[in-house]
């Protein structure tokens, strides 16, 4: 952080009327640096997408041409002409640099290319499509696990929480340790395949047909029930632990000691005091986890073959369709690239002490 | 601690006291430790008792028949078992304690040898990763300057990108199946980011330490600080977050293979997890398919976990007076 209260101090030094102290101020407010530094970040990895294939001297396309030669049998023959042609379609054949700024040029626009198992659909569509799912996922089951983990996580490090709750949540906090996807294949055996309560896999029934109808939307709602409680609970852990740590930290400062003396009651000690003061590195531990968070539910999704990013990796994986697999790790990378950016932005609005410092 | 510091007239303690007085200056002092921090000593137990069934299962048990069609296929758990040939039994009785799949493996032996490969993934993965990143935490945060920007801007960058996206790619582009050993060195090369930031982070505080400041004074070279003085004051440190790589490199390589990017040939327990998910054996109601492998990773991250916690208590001298 203190990069940014440096930040706002050169901004408020370079308050002149000259265009390059104009400059400066833009180019030293905190927030233009931090865009740039997504900018940066996207660009960066980006290249590393691009070069990766390069290194390893092998042409996805060609490799895809020759499996599906193996599969089918009959096309054996002009497999190279048909290389080729694709490789124009692809714009393969041109000089590295050329590739470089195409590709740069796509990613700017958003383009992530055309599919090669699902030959005229493009990649954004497949994506898109899927990303909708893992969201409307993620998104919900983020958000109450941040909320239910950080309060559980604030009366576990309360020295004056009733006796009960260490018994209570102790067990879960050691959920935490166990990987999403077993707790998924677990939760699956208890409740889909035993009981038999919701169902086993998929994101709708299959007889159903996608329309905004009030059943169709029980439907999605029954299957996102198992694997919204397969991320919960090990999340959840997770938040409390590092809350509970901050709780303690708080115990021995001063103006924990003064809202003691000043007699205040218990509850608003640990709402206004303790919990607000505790909760600061949450949020950035928000911006560190995000990337875990998103790779763990990619793989319970595969266990669930619910049909949001993980499982179309899964089956672009498993149809080696390298232009979905590389729109993916794109999007993933740009999602997680954004989410940082905009914690950064909003870190100062919680924290006051950054700009007071100045 | 101060019990267990020798003092300076009993310099062979096994010859002048023998027994009573190793027991009193060095298991004693352990003892009183343990006591104080369980869950340091429960971590270990749980480690070293899945350790203890994979010895023992290799000594007893013909780990070959991890290989498919080594055994009739999707037996229940059963300690005799009639073995049949083309209809007719045979008379031949065998035990399979775990079962077996739908490919024929004998479940026992897959257990005793992919609990140890799948730690070796971790083991390789963690030293790397703790190798690299600490070198690099001190070089940036000794040195600073353009090295120390350049350093914190690779892993910065290296944070936003997820570790297991990169090693999809790169195993997409290899095209072949990696072995275990590769996958843990790769899985090292990614994942050393998170602890060069961590590690930095306290070597930035302990550069400013009095003692540094002196050592520096008196003439002793970049290198020389860091190895002499930082990085013994780090070691309590530095193993916690050697055992948090090793948990993250499992999480990692088991997702990974999960996710049909492992090797086909080695029976880790995440190869176990994708067979599993590949033919569905929770419908199946094959229950002892999947439990196994599944309480093995929940053993060893439970033990990592405490291990690590109980590291932390360790390193970290502010947290052992509360809780």
């Amino acid at each position: 952080m203190t990069e940014q209260t440096q930040a706002v101090e050169n901004s408020s030094r370079f308050g002149g009327t000259s265009v390059s102290q104009i400059f400066l101020g833009i180019f030293g407010h905190f927030i233009v640096k931090r865009f740039l530094f997504f900018i940066f970040v996207v660009w960066l990895a980006s290249t590393v997408i691009f070069i990766i294939p390069r290194l390893s001297g092998q042409d996805p396309v060609k490799e895809k041409l020759l499996l599906e030669a193996q599969r089918g049998g009959a096309m054996q023959t002009g497999l190279d002409a048909m290389a080729k042609k694709y490789q124009k379609r692809f714009g393969l054949d041109q000089p590295m640099w050329v590739q470089y700024t195409n590709f740069l040029k796509d990613l700017a626009r958003l383009d992530l290319g055309v599919s090669i198992a699902f030959f005229p659909r493009t990649v954004n569509e497949i994506v898109f499509e899927s990303l909708m799912w893992t969201l409307g996922l993620m998104g919900t089951v983020t958000v109450i696990a941040f909320i239910l983990g950080t309060l559980a996580g604030a009366v576990l490090g309360w020295p004056r929480r009733p006796g009960w709750v260490q018994y209570v949540f102790m067990p879960l906090l050691t959920l935490a340790a166990i990987p999403q996807y077993l707790l998924a294949m677990i939760l699956i055996f208890i409740f889909a395949f035993k009981l038999g309560w919701l169902p086993l896999f998929g994101g709708y029934s299959v007889a159903t047909l996608p329309e905004l109808s009030f059943s169709f939307v029980i439907d999605v709602l029954r299957h996102a029930v198992l694997p919204a409680f397969a991320i919960l609970f090990s999340v959840v852990g997770f938040w409390a632990i590092g809350m509970r740590g901050m709780m303690i930290n708080t115990q021995g400062e001063d103006y924990m000691i003064q809202a003691d003396a000043k007699g205040l009651k218990g509850s608003r000690i640990f709402m206004r005091y303790a919990v607000r003061n505790a909760l600061l590195p949450q949020v950035t531990g928000l911006a560190l986890v995000l990337g875990t968070i998103v790779t763990g539910q990619v793989l319970v999704e595969r266990v669930f073959s619910y049909p949001g990013i993980g499982d179309i990796l899964f089956q672009a994986i498993r149809l080696s369709d390298f232009f979905v697999i590389r729109g993916i790790v794109i999007v993933i990378i740009l999602g997680i690239a954004g989410a940082t950016f905009l914690l950064d932005v909003l870190y100062p609005l919680l924290d006051p002490r950054i700009k007071v410092r100045s | 601690m101060t019990e267990s510091v020798t003092t300076p007239d009993s310099s062979a303690p096994m010859e002048s006291g023998g027994w009573s007085q190793f027991n009193e200056e060095r298991v004693r002092p352990i003892k009183r430790y343990a006591l104080r921090n369980p869950s340091l000593i429960w971590g270990l137990a749980l480690m070293s008792f899945l350790l203890l069934f994979v010895g023992i299962g290799h000594l007893v048990w013909d780990t070959e028949q991890f290989r498919p069609l080594s055994t009739p296929t999707r037996l229940a758990p059963t300690l005799s078992h009639e073995m049949m040939k083309s209809g007719e039994p045979t008379g031949e009785v065998r035990a399979f304690p775990f079962g077996t799949d739908t490919a024929g493996r004998d479940l026992l032996a897959v257990a005793i040898l992919g609990t140890p490969l799948t730690l070796r993934i971790g083991l390789i993965a963690g030293f790397v990763s703790i190798a690299f990143g600490t070198l690099a935490a001190f070089v940036a945060a000794y040195y600073r300057g353009w090295i120390d920007a350049a350093i914190r801007s690779v892993v910065d960058v290296g944070l936003a990108m997820p570790g297991l996206l990169i090693l999809i790619l790169i195993r997409i582009n290899i095209g072949r199946e990696l072995t275990v050993d590769e996958m843990g060195f790769a899985l090292g090369l990614v994942g050393w980011v998170f602890p060069a930031r961590t590690i930095r982070s306290q070597v930035l505080v302990m550069r400013e330490a009095a003692y540094v400041e002196l050592s520096r004074l008196s003439g002793t070279s970049g290198m020389g600080i860091i190895f002499k003085e930082m990085l013994p004051n780090l070691i309590p440190y530095i193993t916690a977050s050697l055992v948090g790589s090793v948990a993250g490199a499992i999480l990692a390589s088991i997702g990974l293979e999960a996710i049909g990017l492992g090797n086909f040939s080695t029976p880790t327990l995440g190869m176990t997890i994708f067979f599993n998910i590949q033919f569905s054996s929770i419908t199946l109601g094959m229950w002892w398919w999947w439990l196994p492998p599944l309480v093995a990773i929940v053993i060893v991250f439970l033990g990592l976990f405490l291990i690590s916690s109980g590291l932390d208590e360790w390193s970290n001298p502010r947290l052992r007076k509360r809780v």
